[in-house]
């Protein structure tokens, strides 16, 4: 695996529209069962480890709500 | 300082470039048709863009934008053409953007004719587009006059942000008189656009400028519509212009503005050679009115408003005076003149004679 | 060594106010992310329509200029024409672009001036709650096509790059998507050579962007995603419908 990546989530932020679940290719995401501020169920990285940083969940995030970072292998 | 023979609609052209306008976006309307062509040729000459727009509706918009650069800019029409700017120009009123509009008016309503007329005065001085605002309105009468209130019509809207029209008619526009023309060489007071920190440039070494009408709070909103008010009762204290001829003794007073006021001068004149002590009250701002030549009239007896439309100034007229002085009318329409001869009958019915 | 995803310069921090799953958002990136690869921030002007993305303002970190219904091109002529070093462009959706603002548009292009239209395709007037726009499908159901839209009585779904192809003026029209990574690339790139094609001089150009509306639609984000690719790529395909020759 040449990438390994750090997904973070602003919860308050997400509205829970689910496309970075839905595009997730590695399901390491889920929406969260308890609301957010604003009511919604929030995106959570559910399986860290499992991510490569495809960044496919950046991209079809509406409300630039995630963040990845990529980590090449082997680097701390 | 040069003197030219001009035609009116050629008169705009030349005092726009010579106020440092250099974007004219227009649209074929006739009695105004010379506007566009004037500054088809000397916009480029003077190194600005002219751009003949597929409505009046984008041409007031293509305003909208280049002013919101902080560029001086103009449009001209005749009142169709206006009617279709109306959303336009409340938007740059709202966004207290400076430009100059011209309105060289024709017969109405509807197609009406290619004649001259004045009947567009209430769409210019109470706003025929929605929201509270205002606009300066002079309203020449002469070619030399439409030359140099074009270019103060620049510097009025670039000192109070502001649109400002400039209302002529046909005849007006048609007609072609000598015009005493700015000395360039000269430092002009009406050529020098201040500085505009407000204008969309780019960010460049600044925050970001944003030009937007939507207030979609209410307490937003109102306090810009207040703070428009202001701005307007300020423009009311210090610009209201009128030419008042021969009224020190007059017992009768003629209101008129435009081609009627110059019309209306011959008829005093004829009434003063008979003994008649009658004066003429020109309005040039038609916003702000200048209500302030109507008041303390002891001597007047009654005021005759002339105009060509079927009554529109005379409600003005009838406010400033409130109700000291009987206002009588006289007008005529549809492109027809009124005859001085006319109105010095209607002067002499006044009088008692 | 690591590199983030993250938000752009151009954009702002203001939370969206559009729908969950709304595809503004995700534009609003592309475009930002455009601008900044190009260094332009500080020399572009952008035109906000009247619609969803009318407070474009709160969103984009550099000059914005917020237009009356349907005029945003000719706002953008009258800019561009006193600004011709800067980068402008429109952000219109298909109601203000398409119905409303559709003669502006037409003859932006046929001046070919060097703008570029954004131009959001979700089938209907979205801040207005749902009603028909130009692009709605045939039977498409809408607030004003209540029994889904009937050609004969609402008339067919225009294809703007399409209609806009034959004016020379035009230098490059396409339309892509913004329903999946995939095509979120692609139109990122479009959108780069739409207006790496206006600061090279050579003409007006326009990228549609096929966009959701859960909310008016009446789907979730994730139905939506489907409805847009089984319904509206039949009408809408996708690809570069103009692209002169210079345009890279």
């Amino acid at each position: 695996m040449a990438f390994k990546g750090k997904v973070t989530i602003d919860r308050e932020k997400c509205k829970g529209c689910g496309l970075c679940v839905e595009f997730c290719p590695r399901g390491t995401l889920e929406l969260d069962k308890k609301i957010n501020t604003q009511g919604y169920n929030p995106a959570v990285v559910t399986d860290q480890d499992n991510c490569n940083a495809c960044g496919f969940c950046f991209l079809v995030c509406p409300d630039m709500v995630v963040e990845v970072e990529k980590i090449k292998e082997g680097s701390k | 300082m040069s003197r030219v023979l001009m035609k009116g609609n050629d008169a705009i052209g030349a005092g726009a470039i010579a106020a440092n306008c250099r974007y004219y976006y227009g649209y074929p309307i006739t009695p105004q048709n010379e506007i566009g062509e004037y500054m088809s040729s000397e916009m480029p000459k003077a190194g600005g863009v002219f751009i003949q727009a597929e409505s009046e509706v984008a041409a007031i918009n293509m305003v909208y934008g280049t002013s919101a650069t902080g560029a001086r800019v103009m449009t001209s029409s005749s009142g169709p053409g206006i009617s279709l700017k109306m959303e336009g120009i409340s938007y740059i009123a709202a966004a207290e953007l400076p430009c100059v509009i011209v309105n060289i008016m024709r017969g109405g309503p509807g197609l009406g004719n290619i004649a001259p007329s004045q009947s567009d005065y209430f769409q210019a001085t109470k706003g025929g587009g929605h929201g509270d605002y205002r606009l300066i309105v002079l309203a020449p009468s002469s070619v030399q006059e439409i030359y140099d209130f074009t270019r103060q019509a620049f510097y009025l809207a670039d000192k109070y942000r502001i649109p400002a029209i400039i209302l002529g008619d046909g005849f007006l526009g048609q007609m072609m008189e000598v015009v005493e023309l700015a000395d360039s060489a000269k430092d002009d007071e009406y050529a020098r656009i201040p500085e505009k920190p407000w204008a969309i440039t780019g960010c460049k070494g600044r925050e970001k400028n944003i030009v937007n009408t939507l207030l979609i709070e209410p307490d937003t909103l109102e306090k810009h519509n207040w703070k428009l008010k202001d701005k307007y009762q300020q423009i009311a204290e210090n610009e209201k212009r009128a030419d008042l001829y021969r009224v020190d003794d007059a017992e009768i007073l003629v209101a008129a503005f435009g081609i009627s006021a110059r019309i209306s001068k011959e008829a005093v004149d004829m009434a003063r050679d008979e003994g008649i002590k009658v004066g003429l009250i020109r309005p040039i701002t038609l916003w702000p009115f200048p209500d302030h030549v109507f008041k303390n009239l002891d001597s007047v007896k009654g005021i005759l408003t002339v105009e060509m439309n079927t009554g529109q100034m005379i409600e003005d007229v009838r406010l400033s005076v409130e109700g000291k002085i009987p206002v009588e009318f006289y007008g005529r329409t549809g492109g027809n003149l009124p005859d001085s001869t006319a109105i010095f009958e209607e002067i002499k019915r006044m009088g008692g004679m | 060594m690591s590199t983030v995803l993250k938000k752009t310069r151009s954009l702002e921090d203001t939370k969206l106010h559009y729908c969950p799953g709304c595809s503004h958002g995700i534009v609003h990136r592309l475009v930002c992310e455009v601008i900044d690869e190009m260094e332009m921030r500080e020399q572009t002007v952008g035109i906000a329509p009247v619609g969803c993305s009318v407070f474009l303002d709160a969103y984009f970190d550099f000059d914005i200029i917020q237009a009356a219904h349907g005029r945003a091109p000719a706002v953008a002529t009258g800019v561009k024409r006193a600004l011709p070093e800067n980068l402008v462009f429109t952000y219109q959706g298909d109601g203000d672009l398409a119905s409303i603002g559709m003669s502006e548009m037409v003859h932006a292009a046929a001046r070919g001036e060097r703008i570029t239209i954004i131009f959001i395709n979700n089938t209907n007037y979205g801040m207005t709650g749902g009603q028909m726009a130009p692009t709605t499908l045939e039977q498409q159901v809408t607030t004003t096509t209540p029994a889904g839209r009937d050609t004969r009585l609402a008339g067919f779904p225009i294809q703007v790059p399409e209609l806009l192809s034959s004016l020379p003026g035009a230098v490059y029209l396409s339309r892509v998507s913004a329903h999946n990574p995939k095509n979120i690339n692609k139109a990122k790139k479009s959108i780069r050579k739409a207006f790496q094609a206006q600061m090279d001089g050579l003409g007006f150009s326009l990228v549609e962007i096929l966009s959701t509306c859960p909310t008016n639609w009446r789907m979730n984000p994730v139905q939506s995603i489907q409805w847009l690719e089984e319904n509206m790529m039949e009408i809408y395909p996708l690809g570069e419908l103009k692209s002169v020759e210079g345009v890279s």
